[in-house]
């Protein structure tokens, strides 16, 4: 499997990762060998075999839907890069 | 008695029951040690001497008031993607900045409510993807084994490097690590330690930082099997806060490494015998099975017909679950923030400067394979490989108790070695994955020094939930090889 430079910018993009123009190349020729490395689980035959879901065989766990936590805002905002009265500030996300 | 830091964890637990020291003295020499040897060896990000203190006398406190926990008095080190309450945490990466979590994981509180006391934060590679450490924000730990002759610095393996360097170099009595693709055990092998992956749900995960979520588990590197056992009891518990945690009982599993192998049937995966594998690893293996033989276990020749697809298999679910996981690194909540034009581009500049060459080809890799269009043709087919990984080992597990292999292809290797290409980095991992895959229990002890000095270790894989057998085995290769080498002391 080749990857394009076009489809690095798609992933770099969809992966929310600035990568130089420049860099894009050797990023490419990179995908592109661990993918080619990757395609010989096409030799395996998985006709009729489910995709795993668990290693273990153990149905998730469900717990009554309760508040059992909070009132900690101060430990939530305490590692943020910005806060403003007891509020993340983030950059504009609508216009 | 010679220095306190060279005590097992097992004997230091006997010397602080019997008052032949206090927890205070032990730690202050652990605390001395730390400042003498980490600038050459680079195995602690963060010492936290002060806490370790307070945490010291703590300990006394409990212990002459007749309180004393299962782990009472034991200075351990913590890999970094532990979350410790008001100590930095950040998995090496620079995206997380200057994290300090206010609350403890599941596995590092069940140490300290067992009288365990904090000496810092351990090495590894950023977000525990790697196999050499080389990938770490504070860069590389050193190997305290070197080649014979040579003063070349090697590898201590990865991702838990800084925690096999700290304990080979008697930094801590033992220390918490984690494995998703053979983290535990191939450092361990490279440092002459003893490590072990629990069971897949056997440990929580909460409060570890996440790589790949179904492959993820938390385990100990020791000195000892026997430590290796008496932490991996304590590690282990059920807990409500991860999912996947199992609701089954930790069983004692001290004892199981004296049990012996008689009896016990030894399965040697055939498929293990790979093209090029050296001459040593191949004549290390037929020791171990002989050990094993001579002890009473009986040796089957088994088959794992898939082991060859394991790795490209791992190389998909792998970044593909860490894509998805490291999302949340986003720059708003936590970490370090970079900005951008807008929102977009805020988010962009802080993935492009925080995250590390290798996690962000990971991240690509494990966004390409989820994309419309490719979901079936690699994540899918992957999952389904996986599920026949799965069915080979059931099926050997039909007739063997454990299995034997090598656990890694060669000895440590110098830095830049083999960071060139990431698919020969991703072959040292091809005798470990299989057992995160199927999400089975394994174990490496140090069984042997190669021509050039460097120690070896063998692996032992067991059925799930069967940690005791992997106990057993290793007691069993632990006493056979009488493997007492220390690496000669250059820092």
């Amino acid at each position: 499997m080749s990857v394009s430079k076009d489809d690095v910018r798609k992933i770099a993009r969809l992966s929310r990762i600035a990568v130089e123009e420049d860099a894009l190349d050797q990023l490419a020729h990179e995908v592109s060998n661990i993918l080619s490395w990757i395609e010989q689980l096409n030799e395996v035959d998985v006709d009729g075999i489910p995709p795993m879901t668990s290693v273990v065989d153990a149905a998730l766990p469900m717990r009554d839907d309760v508040v059992n936590d909070g009132q900690i805002q101060s430990q939530i905002l305490a590692n943020a890069p910005r806060t403003e009265d007891g509020f993340f500030v983030v950059p504009k996300a609508v216009e | 008695m010679g220095e306190l830091t060279d005590l097992t964890l097992a004997g230091a637990l006997d010397g602080l029951a019997d008052k032949s020291f206090s927890c205070r003295e032990l730690t202050d020499a652990f605390i001395a040690e730390i400042e003498l040897s980490n600038d050459a060896l680079n195995a602690y990000v963060l010492t936290t001497p002060d806490k370790a203190r307070e945490m010291a006398d703590a300990s006394d406190q409990r212990r002459a008031n007749g309180t004393a926990g299962r782990l009472e008095g034991a200075p351990l080190g913590i890999k970094d993607l532990y979350c410790t309450a008001g100590v930095r945490t950040t998995a090496c990466s620079q995206i997380l900045g200057e994290f300090t979590p206010s609350y403890e994981s599941t596995v590092t509180a069940n140490l300290w409510s067992e009288g365990a006391v904090m000496l810092g934060k351990l090495n590894m590679d950023e977000f525990a993807m790697g196999s050499s450490n080389e990938t770490s924000r504070f860069g590389p730990p050193s190997n305290p084994w070197r080649r014979q002759g040579s003063n070349q610095d090697l590898t201590a393996g990865g991702s838990s490097g800084g925690s096999a360097v700290a304990v080979a170099a008697n930094l801590c009595l033992a220390a918490t690590a984690s494995d998703t693709g053979g983290s535990i055990r191939q450092p361990a092998s490279f440092t002459g330690t003893v490590g072990i992956k629990p069971t897949y749900g056997r440990a929580s995960r909460y409060g570890m930082v996440a790589f790949a979520s179904s492959l993820d588990q938390a385990g100990p590197i020791a000195k000892t099997v026997e430590d290796a056992a008496l932490l991996t009891e304590i590690m282990c518990s059920h807990d409500p806060r991860d999912s996947t945690s199992l609701p089954v009982e930790t069983p004692p599993w001290r004892g199981a490494v004296n049990e012996g192998v008689k009896g016990l049937r030894i399965g040697i995966p055939r498929e293990y015998r790979i093209d090029g594998m050296s001459s040593e690893i191949e004549a290390l293996w037929q020791q171990g099975i002989d050990w094993l033989q001579a002890q009473g276990a009986e040796i089957v020749d088994v088959s794992l017909p898939h082991t060859k697809y394991a790795l490209p298999a791992y190389y998909i679910v792998a970044p593909a679950e860490a894509s998805s996981n490291l999302a949340r690194y986003d720059g708003m909540r936590y970490g370090a923030r970079v900005d951008g034009e807008g929102l977009v581009g805020t988010y962009e500049m802080t993935r492009a400067e925080g995250f590390g060459a290798e996690v962000q080809r990971r991240l690509m890799i494990g966004t390409y394979v989820l994309s419309s269009g490719y979901y079936d043709a690699y994540y899918l087919r992957a999952q389904k490989v996986r599920s026949r990984i799965l069915e080979d080992f059931n099926t050997v597990f039909g007739t063997v108790d454990a299995l034997l292999t090598p656990t890694c292809p060669s000895a440590a290797f110098a830095y830049g070695e083999k960071s060139g290409d990431p698919i020969e980095m991703y072959l040292n991992d091809i005798f470990t994955v299989t057992a995160n895959l199927a999400g089975l229990p394994s174990l490496s002890v140090p069984a042997a020094l190669d021509q050039q000095g460097l120690p070896l270790g063998l692996q032992v894989i067991g059925k799930a939930l069967d940690e005791a057998s992997c106990f057993r085995v290793g007691g069993a290769l632990e006493r056979a090889a009488g493997f007492a080498g220390r690496p000669t002391r250059w820092w």
